[in-house]
Parts: C-alpha cells; structure tokens; sequence
C-alpha cells in the first residue's frame, strides 16, 4: 500500500476531523494553484464530503475523478482541475 | 420567546388555520368521552369523530369508510405501509421506496426486515424502470406524493401502473390539502400540521377493495378502526383540511409565483444550486444550496433577520449527517436552505427576503476567504 503513488499524492488536503463546507472550501482555495488537466484530491472523513465533492466538480465545471482511500483507511476524493 | 417576523418553515410545521381554531374550540367542550361507549357523552364524540371523517372523506373524495384517523402523519404512515404488508406475509418481508422518502417511510421499511431503496434522477423523481422490474415478491411499493425536501412530484399514478400487481402505498404527507390526490394508491397518509390542523392527527387512507391487515397488536387485526386519538384535534384537522382545499387554487397560483420568484432571483447568486423540479413540483416550497457556506450560519443569520427557513445540511440537525434527498439526487448538501409559504405569505415578504439573502451569503463567504 505505501508503495503505490498516485499523480495527486502531492497535491492531497488533509481534511481529516473537519466538517463540510470546510474541506470544499479547502479545495475551492487550492483549485487556482494547480495546473489545467492536473489532479487534486482531498482526504475527508466528514460524511457529506462523499456528496460534497462531487457537487462542487459539477457546479464549478472541473472533473471528478472518484475516490480512493488513504493508508488509514480515510476516504480521498479526486478531482481534475479543467478550467 | 423569540418570534420570527416572517415564517417560510410550512413544510415543518403550518400554523393553525382559523377554520381548525374555531373548531377545535368548539369541539373541545364536546369531544372527551370515549366515541365507543354507549352513553350519550360517547354518541357525541363518536358524532364528532364521523363528522371529522366525512369531512375528510369530502375534500379529499375518497369513500367514508376508507378513512380512518392516527395518531400522528408518522403513525398514518407506519400503520398503512406495513398494514399492506402484513396482509401479505406469503409475499415475504421486502418493502420497496424510493430513496428520496420520509425517514417515517425508510424507518418502517427497515423496522420490518428488508427495505428495497428505489433509485430517483437528479430531480429526486424514481426511475420508473426499476418500479417495472422490481424484483420478486416485493410485498409493497411506497413512493411519495411529492417530496418533502425539494417539492418534486412523483409519478404515482405512473409508476401503479408498473408495479405488477405489488400494491402502493403512497406518504402524501407533504402535498394533502395542497393538490388532489394521485390515483393507484392502496393506502396513503396524510399529517394535519402540514396543512394547518393541529399537531398529533394523522389521517390514514386505506381502499375498500385493498387487503390491509392492522400491523400491531389488535384485538381485531381487520378492523379497520381510528387510534385513539384527540376527537377534537381530528375536526379541527378536517376543517382545516376543507378549508385549504376549497382555498387551494387561489392560494396555491400565488404560492407558486412566488416561487418561480424565488428560484428565478436565487438563480442569480453565484454558485448556487437551486434544487427540484422547477414546474412539476409543490405549489409552495423550494430548496437551494449555496456552495462554500455553512447551512447553520445560513439559518442563523436569516432567522436573526427575521427569517424562519429549514436546512437539510448536516451542521444544521442534530445527526450530522447530510439530507439524504439531497445526496441521493446528487445534489449539494452543504449550504442548504429550504423555503416553504404559508397561506398568507406576501410578495413583499418574499422580496425582502430575496434582498438581504445575497449579502447574507457574501459575508458567511468572506469570513471564508472565498
């Protein structure tokens, strides 16, 4: 497991123990610092962040990608920034 | 007390119609005995009780004998549902839903031993492929009237016609008194304090022709007889209950202006997600969700303004978990309001409203750097 690397490994929030809006707010502030056609990714144990992310891909026009799961076992949500 | 200037929480809760007021005033002095006695205390209150019923029976037109009153929409809607699957025990246990239903609906599905979730699109309406190959034996099909979450209209009298025989039960809970009622139904709810009766009163629709067996302990498990429960509160319910109806249109055309109001100006505010069918829907509710803000400083800021609005976003219940409406139709949780008028509800009131609510949501947004 900790040998596999992925493309947006760099680019994960921690938003562990925070609740929604908090970790889309996150991903909405880092979003202009990644390149077009990159991967970003948020790690979130909060519930509605299963919904949340793929929401906020659909209402601000980038792509979502689908979602993984970190080494503890925390849901990680990819996105790929398209505009 | 703190009173909210402005009510736009209907859906939770309708303040009492003057027509239920003055009835229940009057029926309170007559009502207490027990309506299966044989006195003449209990004949008036078993008078009271059958005038309650065919008042019900008339605004809603259904037969005398298929309503029955329960003790709460809850109750109404366990005792119905359930009723539809006990009288169909060699059918097995799995009662099919809709995924966007009532937690009284889900709950009861659950409770008795195989809940079927039934998929919906992104307006939150069931996909009517998979009524029409639900799998087999299915005991009972519940689906909404509408939803009470978003105000989306299901296809009941559609989906009826699907289900091959597995009979519906139908929660109209959120659009009795507000619109006709579907056809194809076998047995269907309905809650007085959604419509302006008095809180505690369920109303239980069960067809003559259906099979219905009464699901908890019963000295008589065919009979199909009321719960015990507050005679006045049930005329009042039913004189509420004609009132709205023979006001429904009227009130209703204006309700829904205001709404397409709503949604056209909520439109307008960036990055908002305006939920729901906006034409096939209730007349008088809407639901949006501002991404980036926080559902309960929505609530408490509005309501600090004056405002009383509804959230389904999980900050603002006490379980923390998101609205499964709004997740299931793939909607965004977070940021969530729900507006739903009263009969009374003014253009004034809602322009006020559609003026302070932009500011309201740039400051919860500053406050996050976004």
């Amino acid at each position: 497991m900790s040998e596999r690397r992925h493309a947006f490994d760099d680019r994960t929030l921690d938003c562990r123990g925070m609740l929604c809006p908090a970790p889309i707010i996150a991903l909405g502030r880092m979003l202009d610092s990644v390149p077009i056609g990159e991967l970003l990714a948020v790690a979130a144990e909060d519930p509605a962040a299963r919904h949340d992310v793929p929401a906020w891909a659909r209402m601000r026009g980038q792509e979502y990608v689908g979602e993984e799961a970190a080494e503890d076992g925390v849901p990680v949500y990819v996105v790929r920034r398209l505009s | 007390m703190t009173n909210a200037a402005v009510y736009f929480d209907t859906a939770s809760a309708e303040p009492l119609h003057p027509a239920a007021r003055e009835t229940l005033l009057a029926a309170l002095e007559h009502g207490y005995a027990d309506p299966r006695r044989l006195h003449g205390p209990g004949r008036n209150a078993r008078l009271l009780l059958d005038n309650a019923r065919e008042a019900v029976a008339g605004a809603l037109g259904v037969r005398r004998d298929e309503v029955t009153f329960a003790s709460s929409g809850t109750r109404a809607v366990q005792r119905g549902l359930l009723g539809l699957a006990a009288a169909r025990a060699e059918r097995g246990r799995r009662i099919a839903h809709g995924a966007v239903e009532h937690q009284a609906v889900t709950d009861a599905a659950a409770w008795w031993g195989e809940p079927l979730e039934v998929g919906v699109d992104a307006y939150g309406r069931i996909d009517l492929e998979a009524v029409r190959s639900l799998p087999s034996p299915t005991a009972v099909l519940a689906l909404q009237s509408a939803n009470h979450e978003v105000g989306t209209l299901q296809p009941v009298a559609e989906a009826a016609e699907l289900t091959g025989g597995v009979p519906l039960f139908v929660d109209a809970c959120a659009s009795m008194g507000r619109l006709p009622l579907p056809d194809g139904w076998d047995a269907l709810a309905g809650s007085a304090h959604k419509w302006g009766g008095p809180s505690g009163v369920g109303v239980l629709l069960v067809r003559h022709r259906a099979r219905w067996l009464d699901p908890f302990p019963a000295g008589d498990p065919f009979a199909r007889t009321d719960e015990a429960v507050d005679i006045a509160a049930a005329l009042a319910a039913a004189a509420a209950l004609q009132a709205v109806a023979a006001e429904g249109t009227e009130v209703g055309a204006r309700q829904r202006a205001l709404i397409d109001l709503i949604r056209a100006r909520v439109a307008g505010i960036p990055d908002v997600d305006v939920v729901g069918d906006p034409v096939d829907r209730l007349p008088h509710l809407v639901t949006f969700s501002f991404l980036y803000v926080d559902g309960e400083a929505l609530v408490t800021e509005l309501d600090r303004l004056g405002f009383a609005v509804a959230s389904g976003s999980a900050c603002a219940v006490d379980t923390r978990e998101p609205s499964r409406v709004l997740a299931a139709m793939g909607a965004l949780t977070h940021g969530n309001i729900r507006l739903s008028l009263g009969r009374e509800a003014t253009r004034a009131e809602v322009e006020r409203f559609l003026d302070v609510l932009p500011g309201v949501v740039r400051t919860i947004r500053d406050r996050a750097g976004l």
